[in-house]
């Protein structure tokens, strides 16, 4: 087994953020279309399509995740959150007629991290958008763990594509699981390998780093 | 917007995906800290302002600023923790002594933080195995053999083995050593292991 000594923070599961994440810090970066229910004195240069000192009532502006949920309460006071596009009735419809010819790519790259986020906005959509991402993760599993499972070193490029960032990990923890089972059958499993950190150290400019 | 700073220093980090230490970036965090500075100046102010004069219409601004200051904080926190492991997996990937090259990436306090580490590790692998401690950082991978074939990839030089006998290592030299004198040098790419 290929040893990994470098363990980031993962993402969290569900609703859940992991604070120390950079995944979850990437993902919580990502925009969503929000209105402000109030004004907000003196950040009129935060919205830069206005010359006014503040923000008035009433602006519909695209909100980074971390800044809508911070200033998201029930009552709606300060900002009102509406879904992205894929998330609402029209895709949910493409997505379950057919979840693998969807690129999930272009359309997130986090799909199911946002769309699992989304769900922190009172909507009386979201047990359907719930639904639709579940769903569409069940649809496209079979495609990833197969192509991931049999594709031996080989490019790669064409089969991840069209998968979001979730997805690619999962790839990408099969392909590891295949390759080290490939070293095993070909018995180098006990072969003592030079360490891969150590190795993309030399790759790169590091004149003083040859002994 | 703000915060703009800190998610390109969390960039950086998930750019080198594989592991590797960057540069420390520390003109990066200067620039996260003035911003905080300035937003938590800009609170006070309001929020004197907001009880002094009953102007409570500020408060939605203040929490905006608010909700600014914690990601700030978040990104930072989260920056430094994540760099603190890439130079964890550096004692268990290159050994206890670390080229200049990767130490000039470290800032005064990651050095520190290094050392501090390598002594509890050292202290922890003592204290196991009775008198003479146990090296968790050697046998990754379960050894078949006592003695191993290896053959060197590049000129290293003097190499002394335990019987005080030394060998040079001059490069595609082969030679049959034992196994943990070896494995260090393996992992760091000096020597290969040659499996018959």
């Amino acid at each position: 087994m290929t040893t990994q000594s470098y363990l980031p923070v993962p993402p969290g599961v569900g609703m859940e953020e992991n604070f120390l994440s950079l995944d979850d810090i990437l993902l919580s970066q990502e925009k969503l279309p929000t209105r402000t229910e109030c004004v907000f004195p003196r950040l009129g240069f935060v919205e830069k399509t206005s010359d006014t000192r503040d923000i008035p009532e009433g602006t519909k502006m695209e909100m980074p995740l971390w800044l809508s949920k911070g200033l998201y309460d029930n009552k709606r006071r300060l900002v009102s959150v509406e879904q992205p596009k894929i998330y609402r009735q029209g895709w949910r419809t493409v997505f379950s007629a057919d979840p693998n010819v969807v690129d999930l790519h272009k359309m997130g790259p986090y799909y199911y991290g946002l769309g699992s986020q989304l769900l922190h906005f009172d909507s009386p959509e979201n047990p359907e958008i719930a639904q639709t991402v579940l769903q569409t993760y069940i649809g496209r599993f079979r495609r990833i763990m197969d192509s991931s499972q049999n594709a031996y070193n080989e490019d790669t490029s064409a089969l991840v594509e069209r998968l979001d960032v979730l997805e690619r990990s999962l790839f990408r923890t099969g392909q590891a699981g295949l390759n080290d089972f490939q070293r095993w059958e070909k018995g180098q499993a006990s072969q003592i390998t030079a360490s891969n950190l150590v190795q993309n150290y030399k790759k790169r400019k590091f004149p003083d780093l040859e002994a | 917007m703000f915060c703009e700073k800190a998610i390109e220093l969390i960039r950086e980090l998930q750019r080198a995906s594989d592991g590797q230490l960057p540069a420390f970036n520390e003109d990066g965090i200067r620039q996260v800290l003035e911003e905080m500075k300035a937003l938590y100046e800009q609170n006070q102010t309001d929020v004197n302002e907001a009880k002094s004069e009953g102007r409570s219409d500020l408060i939605p601004t203040i929490k905006f600023r608010h909700c600014c200051l914690l990601r700030n904080q978040r990104c930072i926190a989260a920056f430094l923790y994540d760099r603190l492991l890439r130079i964890r997996s550096l004692r268990w990937e290159y050994g206890s002594v670390l080229p200049t090259s990767i130490r000039f990436h470290m800032c005064a306090e990651e050095l520190e933080w290094f050392n501090q580490y390598k002594k509890s590790l050292a202290i922890y692998m003592r204290s196991m195995g009775g008198d003479e401690g146990l090296d968790i950082t050697q046998d990754m991978k379960p050894p078949k053999s006592l003695y191993i074939e290896v053959r060197c990839l590049k000129d290293y030089g003097e190499f002394e083995i335990d019987d005080g006998t030394t060998i040079l290592l001059k490069k595609n030299s082969q030679h049959f050593l034992s196994r943990w004198k070896c494995e260090q040098l393996i992992r760091q790419g000096v020597l290969e292991h040659v499996m018959s």
